[in-house]
């Protein structure tokens, strides 16, 4: 029985990629035997009858339809809700490899923050010639409304969630800071949730470090940057687009366990200087608002005058300083894909040292050198937009027709300072559950990380999948399931 | 707690309620097409009508089966049981913070069952088996809010929308037959009577009640009676505005004030309470059951002002 188990494994376990290389997977060496931190959940696994796993996976499904744990696809068919796959196999990490990449995100979350006080206020960088003036002034993520302005405790991105991709036993790279309004946490607490009601037995032998303190943690550090003036306890809003945004689940999700409000822009005004929500006995001030809108959308004063999610006339509040509004406005510079290339630099400009943490290899493609490159290789390489998101608009090169990768040629021809491009990294796997047992697959690594007077981070985060075999899309929107990640206390 | 939050917990309510309503005219309606001798059409015109969507059905011939798919799922009859349930479930879905898991949960997994239920059209052979699966999964629902949600603002605001909306349908209900119940020389007596009353009573599932109380005969004045003034009926309009009152006497407790509804509540209480039926039926039931409808929108509008769901 353990025999034919871990020979399903041996033959499935491995992917090739591109060059002909295995690619890394985290759970089972080349051998066939477990990694070290998989061990407890290797044996655990091999003492499970086979049919179990498959019954225990229809029960997580049914879990998540009930509850209504859902995203929207946007231009889907029916842009009804659909649920994100949930595979029941655990992402594991030691406590070791933790440790090394909770500094790594520290120091860059750090000088993310120093970075935007940065060129808000006095554009150091710039002047001593390490970035571009234009890449910051003419970029669209700038907001010029912020200059000189200075959030409340200074804290400019609040909430981050910091796209990790591994390939190999210590290659960790980071591929894309979300600096904006990073989702998914909602997704992190159900998967773990989850899994410790379908396999309480699991938790009792492997030790893993907790997360469901988040919503308290997110609670607590919105709380301490509460603006000057406000007396008491806080009060915290979430403000969501409403029941039809993507992401909504997760709004209610995090206000409810915040014990925050949950509001939409109609719920809000500005009036003597605060803003208020309206409630059924008239309007009350809001101290913090942890917005999950756009910049774009915030406020029609100020920004888009078609926007009907926001609050006219909340910046004037912003610059007086009588709310703090989490993530600040004009935190997207920094997670800026064309910014991001320059993430080496700026950790070092700001922290004075080396980052711990390595980027992505980028080729910027509005410098000719770099295009021409590019367009030799578009077989090899990810090409992404500069302000895309949800892998929506990029070309997976190796992974392309011929046709598809002509096509993105002629897009990449016409506006090349749209672009960037990387090498097709061969991400690790972690197998997942299949029809015939398990077989591996790609996965990401996105951590979140809260900052106020001091950063917390969780241990793990969420693993998102490419379940498709060979896929490196592991986007929710684009066919992607999540994992429970646990990091080892060891 | 937000204008919005209290909106969207009346409307859920309104809407659940609505469900239930809808399922229970289909029912009646198709009872008695099947009691009938030669099943007639015109039934199913009495039923649009209960249900207030007889315009909107149009001018094409009123059959049993285009009656039964538009209650039953049509997207452009706003009182259709797969609107009313889409519409609540939206709702909720809104206001999921203030609903304990439980209740969430019920409305969610009724609406996915609904759906599904109705995700093709209804045969005669199953419509039966369908609106009794609609019936458990708004007992459901009602049953799980009820025995979990904290008696508390939120709670009123859901009784609000229940109570308003089942006053509004019992009336119309009534409205919509009050000719049989006015004496008629003609037809006193006859089984052609007795039909209609039966339906009636069976659109607000209170057929069996009804012999409980009034022992069996089926009389105009006691129908009326049951269905307007009786105090323990839960589904008459006396009733109705017995929990009104009392959610909104909470309210101004909680919230050390009053609002205009209090007064028209109060004051629709008070006339259920000292009216009766013969005075009723002299001043004529249509026109009784007109203005109580109208009292009974005027009170919904001051709960929705006075409470802020919008403005």
């Amino acid at each position: 029985m353990l025999l034919a188990l871990q020979r399903t494994l041996v033959s499935n376990v491995f992917i090739k990629t591109g060059n002909g290389d295995l690619a890394f997977d985290e759970m089972i060496n080349v051998d066939g035997s477990p990694r070290e931190p998989y061990r407890k959940y290797f044996e655990w696994y091999n003492e499970q009858e086979p049919g179990y796993l498959t019954g225990k996976a229809r029960d997580a499904e049914n879990i998540f339809r009930k509850t209504g744990i859902t995203f929207a696809v946007y231009g889907h068919e029916d842009a009804a809700e659909k649920i994100i796959p949930f595979d029941l196999i655990p992402r594991i990490i030691s406590g070791s490899e933790w440790r090394k990449l909770a500094q790594g995100i520290e120091q860059r979350v750090l000088a993310l923050n120093a970075f935007l006080e940065d060129i808000y206020h006095k554009q150091e960088i710039i002047r001593a010639g390490r970035i571009p003036r234009e890449l910051i002034e003419k970029n669209s993520a700038f907001l010029p409304q912020m200059i000189g302005m200075k959030p409340p405790g200074g804290v400019y991105t609040h909430i981050i969630g910091t796209d990790i991709v591994r390939t190999g036993e210590d290659q960790f790279y980071v591929l894309e800071d979300n600096a904006r309004t990073p989702s998914g946490v909602s997704y992190m607490l159900e998967d773990r949730e989850t899994m410790m009601q379908m396999f309480p037995e699991l938790f009792h032998r492997v030790r893993v470090r907790p997360v469901e303190d988040y919503p308290k943690q997110l609670r607590k550090s919105l709380d301490h940057l509460a603006p000057p003036g406000c007396k008491g306890k806080p009060r915290v809003a979430v403000l969501t687009p409403g029941i039809f945004n993507s992401a909504f689940y997760e709004h209610a999700f995090l206000a409810d366990q915040m014990g925050a409000e949950l509001v939409e822009g109609s719920d809000l005004r500005v009036m003597n200087g605060k803003v208020c929500m309206r409630t059924t006995l008239g309007y009350e001030p809001v101290d913090v608002l942890y917005r999950r809108v756009d910049d774009d959308f915030l406020d029609p004063l100020t920004f888009r005058p078609d926007s009907a999610l926001g609050i006219a006339g909340i910046m004037d509040v912003y610059r007086a300083g009588n709310i703090t509004i989490a993530n600040a406005p004009g935190t997207g510079i920094s997670d800026d894909k064309a910014i991001y290339s320059y993430m080496p630099e700026i950790v070092e400009f700001y922290t004075g040292r080396k980052a711990i943490l390595e980027n992505v290899p980028t080729w910027r493609c509005s410098e000719p050198g770099s295009l021409r490159y590019v367009l030799d290789n578009l077989p090899d390489l990810v090409v992404k937009e500069v302000h895309g998101s949800g892998g929506y608009g990029m070309l997976v090169g190796p992974t392309s027709t011929k046709k598809e990768i002509a096509d993105f040629a002629e897009k990449l021809k016409a506006k090349p300072g749209n672009y960037i491009a990387q090498p097709t990294l061969s991400l690790s796997t972690v197998p997942i559950m299949v029809k015939k047992g398990i077989a591996p697959r790609h996965v990401d690594l996105r951590p979140y990380v809260l900052v106020s007077d001091k950063v917390h981070i969780i241990p793990g985060g969420l693993t998102r999948v490419a379940l498709k075999e060979g896929s490196l899309v592991v986007n929710s929107s684009q066919g992607g399931g999540t994992k429970d990640t646990w990091v080892l206390e060891d | 707690m937000l204008g919005r939050t209290a909106q969207g917990l009346f409307w859920m309510s309104r809407y659940l309620e609505r469900t239930e309503n809808t399922a229970r005219l289909i029912d009646a309606g198709f009872r008695m097409s099947l009691i009938r001798s030669v099943a007639t059409d015109e039934d199913w015109d009495g039923v649009l009508q209960s249900a207030g969507v007889r315009e909107l059905y149009g001018e094409r011939p009123v059959t049993s089966t285009e009656a039964l798919d538009f209650l039953l799922r049509d997207k452009s009859n706003p009182s259709s049981i797969i609107n009313c349930m889409e519409y609540g479930r939206n709702n909720a879905r809104m206001v999921r913070t203030a609903l304990t898991r439980e209740s969430w949960e019920t409305i969610n997994e009724s609406w996915l069952e609904i759906r599904q239920l109705l995700a093709k059209r209804v045969t005669h052979a199953t419509v039966v088996d369908v609106i009794e699966a609609i019936k458990r999964r708004t007992a459901l629902m009602r049953g799980t809010f009820s025995g979990t949600q904290l008696r508390d603002e939120l709670y009123n605001f859901a009784m609000l929308g229940s109570f308003t909306e089942r006053a509004d349908n019992t009336a119309r209900i009534l409205d919509v037959k009050y000719y049989v119940l006015l004496p008629s020389l003609l037809h006193v007596g006859t089984s052609m009577d007795n039909f209609h009353w039966q339906s009636i009573l069976r659109s607000v599932s209170a057929h069996r009640s009804y012999s409980w109380v009034y022992e069996g005969d089926y009389k105009p004045a006691n129908i009326a009676h049951f269905l307007i003034l009786n105090r323990r009926m839960p589904r008459s309009l006396a009733f109705c505005y017995e929990t009104l009152n009392s959610n909104l006497a909470h309210l101004a407790r909680d919230y050390g004030g009053q609002i205009a509804a209090h007064d028209t509540a109060a004051r629709t209480r008070n006339m259920l309470l000292t009216t009766s039926t013969d005075a009723i039926m002299d001043r004529g039931l249509h026109e009784f059951l007109e203005d109580f409808m109208q009292l009974n929108d005027k009170l919904a509008t001051e709960i929705t002002d006075g409470y802020r769901f919008y403005r």
